[in-house]
């Protein structure tokens, strides 16, 4: 059994002007210390799939779908239940750099909070525990008497991850955790990551943008666009012979140093996403897709089978595989 | 900057305004007319004699700096002139004056914060809901409607007795004249007094907090650590009153100590329809009476409270939080 089994999934956030489709039907799979990387551009739906797993979408929000976590389904879920389960069994990495702290709480008094509303330990033990907590990523404990303004950006998302740890979760979501720091900073807080994933054997679902991110730490990659996952599949396979696509424009965009295939000038992906509302038919991408064809505005690809545990929705991966062939050699692509 | 550091800043800063609203306040006066012309205004036949003698009384022939260091020596020492009117030291009449406003004005300012917050907070919670349309709807008719319109009607309606309604309380004053109540009678007789005043105050001013409560909820509200604290299980109850309130409170803070620094300086109309007699009362017959030193001893106590209060803003605003004591 997974860990976190998310099966045909739709969000529709309500608008004054109608119901935003922002997740059209994604499936996800996560095992016990398997990290999986979900990537899209901003608005495509991926922070939107972070917030229906523990149910923090706004009230009035449509979610459907089944959502089962160790099992049980977090949609059914009583509120007592609910709040039982956030934060002990999945916790979320929110992007600490900007105001996922409060900040008129001290940073020690955020994290035991958690500890302290699950009864996970008496308020002194607590106390305790959050000084390793913070020690466990590379802060002084003495920290715990901060506030956030007193921190840097690293150090706030430090502390976001130590709260994350704070009631041992099998599963840790990280939103965009690596957003708004600088490049350094940005290694330093995921090479963390990485080192807690491993030591702890936790679950993680790795929510970012950024593709040169994902695939130092994941096993597995789901890439996202217009509110459906496009690819999925192993991590090197998705990101070095992507099949879709999208997923090519978007592992383009972060040329890696020293490696062959960037030569040629870093391509970036023209247009932009679509509105939610307004979703092109057929393949929601077709319109800024280089190898779109005849069939590509009239039929809504599904995910085919590209390998063993890959896939992709793109008509050429099902119906014509010469044709991508003939893409990938250097001079016919775009 | 340190702590330390801003409060001492803030602490000069104050001083300086308050030397500066001493000396404008001098210069304001003399600025007027000369006092001796206005004192006589309307009195006929005074010998020149006689005006240069009042002249002298006053002080008013010392040449204008000595009679500035006269003043600001004067005014150390408590002393604040004479009142033309009252034939009474200043400070005597103010003092006289001073009680009555506090507890009728403190009191319905303090009562329409909480009042005006615990509705804002419970407007901002459910936003959209029935309570909340329905306090929108109230709270901006209260705020916009004229306080002495207001009190007026209350007068009709509850003093004086309009069809339905009975005489209930009384039309006016501070308490019962010559009923000579000691004791628990003297304090039931003043609140009986002061029920309607207290009442048109507090509905008038609850508009304000209730407003500025109910956005600055609805902006934390929107803010990324409230889902924080609801994905670590927060209860709803204590995302409110835990997260949400501490930091939606600092912006109606600021106001509401803002505003109790305009509790001396009474509200002029209310005190006139309801012939309360505190500062705002004095201040409008001091003005038809032209008795110039009893205004401007209350010019200065109103300035001072209103910059006292702007400093104890400051202070309390750097102590709940925490990012004002670091910047």
């Amino acid at each position: 059994m997974s860990l976190l089994s998310v099966h045909d999934l739709f969000v529709n956030y309500r608008t004054q002007g109608g119901p935003v489709p922002a997740v059209r039907g994604v499936d996800i799979e996560i095992g016990t210390g398997e990290v999986l990387g979900l990537a899209g551009e901003s608005g495509c739906g991926k922070s939107t799939i972070a917030g229906a797993l523990l149910r923090l979408l706004p009230t009035g929000t449509e979610v459907t779908g089944s959502i089962l976590l160790n099992g049980e389904d977090v949609l059914g879920m009583r509120p007592g239940r609910l709040r039982a389960v956030r934060w002990t069994e999945t916790s979320i990495v929110f992007q600490g750099a900007m105001h996922a702290l409060n900040p008129v709480q001290r940073v020690g008094e955020q994290i035991e909070e958690a500890i302290l509303i699950h009864h996970q330990a008496g308020e002194r033990e607590a106390h305790v525990r959050v000084g390793g907590l913070l020690e466990q990523v590379g802060l002084p404990p003495r920290r715990i008497k901060d506030y956030p303004h007193e921190l840097s950006g690293g150090q706030k998302q430090r502390v976001m991850i130590a709260m994350a740890l704070a009631c041992n979760p099998s599963l840790i979501i990280a939103d965009e955790p690596t957003t708004a720091l600088d490049v350094m900073v940005q290694a330093q807080v995921l090479k963390l990551l990485k080192e807690l994933q491993r030591d702890l054997g936790l679950a993680m679902l790795f929510i970012t943008h950024d593709l040169s991110v994902l695939i130092e730490v994941c096993d597995r990659l789901a890439i996202m666009y217009a509110g459906r996952i496009v690819e999925e599949g192993p991590a090197q396979s998705v990101f070095y012979e992507s099949a879709h696509p999208y997923t090519r424009a978007l592992a383009d965009a972060f040329p890696a140093i020293g490696e062959g295939r960037f030569r040629k000038a870093p391509s970036g992906l023209p247009g932009d996403p679509p509105y939610p509302q307004d979703l092109p038919g057929g393949c929601t991408f077709h319109p800024r897709c280089p190898l779109a064809f005849e069939a590509c505005p009239h039929i809504d690809p599904r995910l085919f089978d590209v390998g063993p545990g890959w896939r992709a929705a793109c008509l050429l991966v099902d119906s014509a595989k010469p044709v991508l062939e003939a893409a990938r050699t250097p001079g016919s692509g775009p | 900057m340190s702590t330390r550091r801003y409060l001492i800043s803030k602490v000069l800063q104050a001083i300086l305004t308050l030397a500066f609203v001493l000396a404008f306040n001098f210069f304001l006066f003399r600025a007027v007319g000369d006092p001796v012309t206005q004192l006589l205004r309307g009195h006929s036949g005074i010998s020149a004699q006689a005006v240069l003698q009042l002249q002298r009384q006053l002080g008013l022939d010392l040449p204008l700096p000595q009679q500035f260091v006269h003043y600001v020596k004067e005014t150390f020492e408590g002393h604040l002139g004479y009142s033309y009117f009252y034939n009474l030291p200043v400070s005597q009449v103010i003092a006289g004056r001073i009680w009555p406003t506090i507890l009728l004005i403190g009191l319905s300012t303090l009562a329409s914060t909480a009042l005006g917050i615990w509705i804002g907070i419970r407007q901002g919670w459910r936003r959209g809901s029935k309570y909340d349309q329905g306090m929108l709807a109230f709270t901006l008719f209260t705020y916009s409607m004229p306080e002495f319109w207001f009190g007026l009607l209350i007068i009709m309606a509850f003093a004086v007795g309009v069809g339905p309604f009975p005489a209930l309380f009384p039309t006016g004053g501070y308490e019962t004249t010559g009923a000579g109540y000691t004791g628990m009678a003297h304090v039931v007789d003043v609140l009986n007094h002061m029920v309607l005043p207290f009442f048109v105050l507090t509905l008038s001013y609850l508009g304000e907090y209730s407003l500025i409560m109910r956005s600055s909820l609805l902006e934390t509200l929107g803010e990324d650590f409230i889902i924080t604290a609801r994905a670590k299980g927060v209860r709803e109850n204590r995302v409110l009153y835990g997260h949400a309130v501490p930091n939606a409170l600092l912006p109606t803070m600021t106001v509401t100590i803002l505003q109790l620094g305009f509790v001396l300086s009474g509200v002029i109309t209310i005190e006139l329809i309801f012939n309360w007699p505190g500062l705002g009362l004095l201040t409008a017959t001091s003005v038809d009476a032209r008795d110039f030193p009893v205004l401007q001893g209350l010019f200065l106590l109103f300035s001072a409270s209103v910059i006292v209060a702007n400093l104890v803003a400051d202070l309390l605003y750097s102590y709940l939080d925490p990012r004002v004591r670091a910047a």
